[in-house]
């Protein structure tokens, strides 16, 4: 550790030691600070500040006469177990995430597998490919899919015609509007889990596929008893990660549905942006604390099940 | 690179692997060569129909059956952009907060960074997992007081509005830390008997081995916030504050929102600066990945 080396000039020279210690908690506190203003000022004060807001009747107008905003206790939670809209909007985000994080990782695991099972030539190139919406702008995608799925001059019926299937008006649709968004956050955030699922492939040691190929287990076996087990650790981390982004999900319907049909895109971090946009800032704040507690407890799920099989 | 954290090894050329010429395998693979390049096709292909369709007329573009490559290429739509839309002002703005919060991130997380990984300071393990807990808060919990803090101190509508409040993030100081973890102390110690200052260690001996973790972190960093979308939709209120995905958002669902042609251009627009960033320096954000996410 670096305490016990730093320490080292205090036992030649008296007490130099103690100076060194404290010049080097001045420099640490020196080096800090700057990063812990902002932090405070502008991260740590406003998520205190929205917990005690959420026990508050605050709105937009109380910014000019703070003496209005009233403590209310619960009332906000209590409040939003019978607001019809928060709980379809709280079915809406568990629908996205429920079925979007094992697709998003089907279809991750499978890439990877893909560039691992002895892929050399092109290697960079599909990695690349793969990884390209990731980067790119999630508004200019929503944009460019809107335009993708437009029923009549869109590319998917248009190939859908091709087969013969008369394709819906996916984004006005109350069955298909949500497939489609999830469809599309698979298909923008596969690319990050491959990146992340091939390094654990690469991790996982070449012998332990000899030796089952040797015992006569085929390809298929092979992935479920050796490469399943060793990514365990790897699968998880991907699970949590995109777990956390999904439940948070918010441009998507913003920019292709605006929460349509019948409120049936409507996620929670929407409902949260609209009830701001009414003004209604305490509600926002309340209901943004539920959204923090199901990512708590989204990841302590996901971390248990890790603890729990390794 | 000396990552404190396992850098994946490549893969070691793996015995079953070098059989490739024999005939099976070699089907085999071919086989995983034509599913990863369907893949490609159904990931690239968006990106493809869209960089077409800018150069479309709308009428060709609402046209059924659509259209691969455009019947009678125009730049209009891209003209357009300049004309009717203040495309090189939503450009420069993008540019500006980019650049300033990614600067800001890069000097304020380095220096906390190197604080926790070297320097004992009374407070510091507080210090790491506050900033650490912080990791797990959604950008939805601070959303509202942070909307009242900046319209407060006047600053909505801003770039101070929209640059302030992004300085100083947990990511960047997890990272930073991660890596000057794994520099040697001896160059401390040596500086430091040396009789330099230090802040002079920190700017001459830690920074200049500092490189690959402030390329990641820079490049992860401007483009997390070229593609920001929430806070810039609520702080820029008009126009000439308006950044890219902002601007493109309100015009996909505002009363542009049936002008194909002119949203198409606009996404490539949008989408362009980080293409190239990102195939120019793709192998950062691999690095990225294994500095940060895996262990």
């Amino acid at each position: 550790m670096a305490s016990a080396t730093a320490q080292r000039p205090a036992r030649t020279g008296g007490n130099r030691g103690a100076r060194v210690r404290r010049r080097e908690g001045i420099a640490g506190w020196g080096f800090a600070l700057p990063f812990l203003l902002v932090f405070a000022v502008f991260m740590a004060g406003p998520v205190l500040a929205s917990f005690a807001m959420s026990f508050t009747d605050l709105r937009s107008a109380d910014l000019r006469d703070p003496l209005g905003v009233n403590p209310i206790g619960l009332d906000n939670y209590v409040k939003l177990f019978g607001d019809d809209t928060f709980r379809q909007a709280a079915l809406n985000t568990a629908y996205f995430v429920v079925v979007g994080i094992p697709l998003t990782m089907v279809l991750g695991l499978a890439a990877a597998v893909g560039l691992d099972a002895g892929i050399t030539r092109f290697r960079t190139f599909f990695r690349v490919g793969y990884y390209l919406p990731v980067v790119t702008s999630i508004v200019a995608i929503a944009v460019v899919w809107r335009l993708l799925l437009e029923p009549e001059s869109g590319i998917v019926n248009t190939l859908l015609g091709y087969l013969g299937i008369d394709g819906p008006n996916w984004l006005t649709d109350t069955r298909t509007a949500m497939p489609a968004l999830i469809v599309m956050a698979a298909w923008r955030n596969m690319g990050f889990l491959m990146v992340i699922f091939l390094a654990g492939l690469q991790a996982i040691p070449r012998d332990l596929y000899e030796a089952a190929a040797m015992d006569g287990s085929n390809a298929w076996s092979r992935f479920r008893h050796v490469t399943l087990p060793m990514m365990r650790p790897t699968l998880l981390f991907g699970g949590v990660i995109t777990g956390i982004g999904y439940l948070q999900f918010f441009e998507e319907p913003f920019v292709m549905t605006q929460g349509g049909p019948l409120d049936k895109t409507l996620s929670v971090a929407f409902y949260i942006y609209n009830q701001f946009g009414f003004g209604n800032y305490s509600y926002a704040a309340a209901i943004s604390y539920v959204l923090f507690i199901a990512i708590l407890v989204l990841t302590l799920v996901q971390f248990r099940l890790l603890r729990s099989k390794t | 690179m000396t990552t404190p954290v396992q850098t994946p090894a490549p893969a070691p050329t793996p015995a079953h692997r070098r059989p490739a010429t024999s005939a099976p395998e070699a089907r085999g693979h071919l086989w995983v060569y034509a599913v990863l390049a369907g893949g490609l096709v159904l990931l690239v292909g968006p990106f493809l129909w869209m960089l077409l369709g800018s150069f479309k007329p709308d009428a060709e573009l609402r046209q059924v059956p659509p259209t691969w490559l455009p019947a009678s290429p125009t730049t209009d739509n891209y003209r357009q952009l300049f004309t009717q839309l203040d495309f090189p002002q939503f450009f420069f703005n993008s540019t500006v907060v980019a650049l300033a919060i990614t600067v800001g991130n890069l000097v304020f997380c380095s220096m906390l960074g190197y604080a926790l990984a070297k320097l004992q300071f009374p407070g510091k393990r507080v210090v790491f997992a506050l900033v650490l807990g912080m990791l797990m808060v959604p950008g939805m919990v601070t959303f509202v007081p942070l909307f009242m803090l900046v319209s407060q101190l006047g600053m909505v509508n801003s770039y101070p509005g929209l640059i302030l409040p992004w300085l100083a993030q947990p990511f960047g100081v997890f990272l930073m830390r991660q890596f000057i973890l794994g520099l040697p102390d001896d160059l401390i110690h040596a500086a430091r008997v040396d009789g330099a200052g230090e802040f002079r260690i920190f700017t001459r001996v830690i920074l200049p081995l500092c490189g690959p973790a402030l390329a990641t972190l820079g490049i992860l960093q401007f483009l997390a916030t070229w593609n920001n979308f929430l806070w810039p939709l609520v702080v820029a209120q008009s126009e000439e504050k308006y950044t890219l995905p902002v601007a493109l958002a309100l015009y996909a669902i505002g009363e542009n929102s049936t002008r194909y042609g002119l949203l198409m251009a606009g996404s490539v627009a949008t989408i362009l600066p980080i293409l190239l960033i990102f195939v120019l320096l793709q192998r950062y954000f691999v690095q990225g990945i294994a500095m940060t996410g895996l262990k």
